[in-house]
């Protein structure tokens, strides 16, 4: 596979799994925002911020719809759900000939949603844009829309090279993105719950787990009888549930397994090494152990892992010198 | 352009049906329906008009879920629109058809002969029937071409030769296209909409199938691979997403099971060409360029192109990769050696041409120029070097001061410009608002040269969707529309 359609691939799935992990913070963040007082709206959406990474030039005003404004449309803000869609769009066409036909069109008409909203009939992006609507459904169809994406690609795409470099780009990021969100929440929840408002404290542990699909999942697990540990250890830890960053690691590991069984190259090693090193911390961890020593530094170092890894992958795959690449 | 030919007709979707004397694809002269368009009028004056918008926008919506959009210039960057699309479907004959096929295989066997000779012994030159000066003078010829072998003696695998018919009906050449040609995946994606959108009215006509064309490209490609690659690595070269005609190299090379490559997923060593994978180096073999000679290698031709392979003629020259088209063939579709294509056919083939030319005035001859200058109120005036519709004085439509600008153009570099008359070529009924009205049209059949010549029966229509204008060209305002080659 040309290793251009590579990065393109890895790109695509990056940034959409980035407009689905955003609007599904918003969304949550939204909804829950009805149950509290105002007094809490500051702390809610500034954690909310610090969850998407710092996004530069944005900040909180004082205004939760005006933010989700921002962060759901303004393209100046290459952070913002619209300009990711638009990212994954413009990478998903430079490979045009490498998707399927069903996959493009799920995320051509995702695109089209957002940026060519006169093509919808029912104005809801004009209303939400002029701030006359709520966010939450334009949010929902976005998420949807991914998840269709995600379905299509996996029933009509060859499940070769560049399906699993899609699969990488997703759990990296998704990785990456979970451990922003513990991170986020570890001030409030772990470190000092006692500034949580009185009685809300069950609704910033559902937030939390919302944010992360979890919560239906974790009450299958544990019943709903919701934990600060318990949901550390299920978000972190858990094997099974898809957005938890155990599963994320492993599953981004088996198809850069793949991918290099495919390669074969001996070079392929130290990315194993870094990978697997990572994919054990998380297998042989327990939760106790990260909480009672430095949490965050674990959430960062896995941060660092990631980007490593990255790097690796490029070093590897997309931009690698010509004359290694003659001598091997 | 309403002449005393102008007639009514009683059918209500033809209330603004006004012929003229352009010949018109539907109805013969003294408005007669020509036969094999009863079928289709009558299917069209059936459909009440909410019906045909409602088939009109599920036409257009499919082309832009597909994404089936071109790219205009000079606006934000990555502008994308849908390529305008009308629904009545253009319908040659059999008996039309077998002459342009003719015709067509004619032409570029000769053509290809033509740059044979000119870039080795140049018999032709020697025996005065084209004159070295023209050859020479074009921006097209490439020296570096001389004496260079390419396989098969193929140099234009690949063309799209535009057509056009007179008032009399006869399809003429009016444009030779062997650099790069477009447009032949909306000539596929035009059927396919058209067969989902009017299946019975497709059925009840015979219509030949023109899906094969992809196939046959890649054959035509394949039969071009340098000697002893037997499973040759076949490539589609794009100037990249930002290219007009993006949609169609990637449409191409995923219809053909081939890599889509930019120059920058190319690189040379050792007059060989690879291509970066994932799992290192790959060799290529054929090349099917879609980007212009000047920037396929900066250190061959222009030195400012980013978008080519450093060090990929030199491949080419050592036999190590095909290109095609070949490097060079724009001095066959140079607009003012289409003026010798005629005699050029006569030269090498022995034969008189089956299509015939638009006829030009050659600026370079005196006598020739001042007539034009004299006439160019009446005259169609086009730079040599344009394409797209670009750089070109259509005298009937055009301002006093358009005029001047253009004589005083003319006069500082003749060689740089061809006049022809301006030509009321035909019209064919499109779907404007509720009804049918006639508009311009052109037909672009693509031609494949391999091992053998081989024309898929259609090509790409291209309508002028302005009210009497004579430019069909995307960039300016034109659409296209389907076109039916029928079996007998």
């Amino acid at each position: 596979m040309l290793s251009r359609v590579a990065d393109s691939l890895y790109w695509m799935s990056r940034y959409l799994e980035r407009a689905e992990h955003t609007s599904r913070l918003l969304e949550v963040n939204l909804n829950l925002m009805l149950d509290e007082g105002p007094t809490s709206a500051e702390r809610r959406w500034q954690r909310v911020l610090q969850a998407l990474g710092k996004p530069k030039r944005i900040e909180w005003k004082g205004d939760p719809y005006g933010l989700t404004r921002t962060l759901t449309f303004d393209t100046e803000h290459k952070a913002s759900i619209v300009s990711c869609i638009i990212a994954a769009r413009e990478n998903s066409r430079h490979v045009r000939e490498q998707i399927s036909t069903e996959q493009w069109h799920r995320l051509n008409r995702l695109y089209l949603q957002v940026t060519r909203p006169e093509m919808q009939s029912d104005g809801q992006v004009e209303a939400l844009q002029e701030g006359t609507s709520q966010p939450s459904e334009f949010l929902q169809s976005v998420m949807e829309a991914v998840h269709q994406f995600q379905g299509v690609t996996d029933s009509t795409m060859n499940h070769g090279e560049g399906w699993q470099f899609i699969q990488v780009g997703r759990y990296i990021e998704r990785a990456y993105a979970t451990t922003l969100l513990l991170e986020a929440y570890h001030e409030d929840l772990w470190a000092h719950p006692e500034q949580i408002a009185e009685g809300n404290e069950y609704l910033e542990w559902m937030g939390l787990l919302r944010s992360a699909t979890a919560f239906e999942a974790y009450c299958k697990v544990y019943t709903a009888d919701l934990t600060p540990d318990r949901i550390f250890e299920f978000l972190l830890l858990n094997e099974e549930f898809p957005h938890s960053v155990r599963f994320a690691i492993d599953s981004m590991q088996c198809a850069l397994e793949k991918i290099q069984g495919d390669g074969g190259r001996s070079r392929a090693e130290a990315l194993r090494r870094l990978g697997g090193r990572l994919q054990s911390s998380l297998g042989y961890s327990s939760v106790d152990e990260i909480l009672n020593q430095d949490a965050v530094a674990y959430l960062k170092s896995i941060q660092t892992q990631c980007r490593e890894i990255h790097e690796m992958i490029y070093a590897l795959y997309v931009d690698y010198a010509i004359q290694t690449a003659l001598a091997g | 352009m309403q002449t005393a030919h102008s007639r009514q007709f009683e059918n209500a979707v033809l209330k603004n049906y006004l012929l003229d004397q352009a010949y018109d694809e539907m109805f013969a002269g003294s408005g007669e329906l020509h036969p094999h368009c009863e079928p289709l009028l009558e299917h069209f004056s059936s459909l009440p008009a909410e019906e045909l918008q409602r088939r009109k926008h599920s036409a257009d919506l499919s082309f832009l879920n597909q994404g089936i959009t071109f790219t205009v210039y000079g606006r934000d960057e990555g502008t994308e629109n849908i390529f305008p699309y009308d629904l009545i479907p253009r319908i040659i004959t059999a008996a039309e058809w077998e002459k342009v096929e003719r015709g067509l295989t004619q032409r570029i066997t000769a053509l290809n002969l033509f740059l044979k000779d000119i870039y080795n012994e140049g018999r032709i030159l020697d025996d005065g029937i084209v004159p070295r000066e023209v050859v020479y003078s074009c921006k097209h010829y490439r020296r570096q071409m001389a004496g260079l072998q390419v396989p098969r003696n193929v140099y234009i695998a690949v063309c799209g030769t535009d057509l056009i018919r007179l008032e009399n009906g006869e399809f003429v050449v009016l444009e030779d296209n062997l650099r790069v040609p477009s447009g032949v995946s909306y000539m596929l994606t035009n059927r396919r909409v058209m067969k989902r959108i009017f299946p019975q009215l497709f059925r009840s006509y015979n219509v030949r199938p023109i899906e094969q064309y992809t196939q046959l490209l890649l054959g035509t490609l394949r039969s071009l691979a340098p000697e002893g690659r037997p499973e040759a690595n076949i490539v589609l070269l794009s100037p990249g997403v930002f290219n007009s005609a993006y949609f169609e190299h990637a449409y191409l090379a995923r219809q053909m099971g081939i890599e889509l490559v930019e120059g920058r997923d190319l690189v040379t060593h050792d007059n060989v060409v690879y291509m970066r994978t994932t799992n290192g180096l790959r060799r290529v073999d054929v090349i099917y360029r879609r980007v212009d000679d000047d920037f396929i290698d900066p250190m061959a031709f222009r030195g400012d192109s980013i978008l080519g392979v450093a060090g990929l003629f030199n491949a080419y020259r050592a036999g190590n990769v095909t290109l095609a088209n070949a490097f060079g063939t724009g001095v066959a579709d140079d607009k003012a050696l289409y003026a010798y294509v005629p005699e050029i056919i006569k030269y090498y083939l022995s034969e008189e041409p089956v299509l015939q030319n638009v006829e030009t005035f050659l600026l370079t001859r005196p006598k020739e120029r001042q007539h034009v200058l004299a006439n160019l109120d009446k005259l169609v005036v086009k730079a040599v070097g344009e394409s797209g519709g670009y750089g070109m004085l259509i005298g009937p439509q055009s301002t006093k001061a358009q005029q001047e600008e253009f004589a005083q153009k003319i006069e500082a570099d003749p060689r740089n410009y061809i006049a022809q008359p301006t030509i009321s070529f035909s019209r064919a009924p499109c779907l404007i608002g509720d009804e049918l009205e006639p508009r311009h049209v052109d037909l672009r059949p693509y031609v494949l040269y391999g091992d053998k010549v081989t024309i898929v029966p259609g090509g790409l229509t291209r309508v002028a969707l302005k009210s009497g204008s004579l430019v069909v060209n995307s960039s300016q305002g034109g659409g296209s529309k389907d076109t039916w080659v029928l079996s007998q």
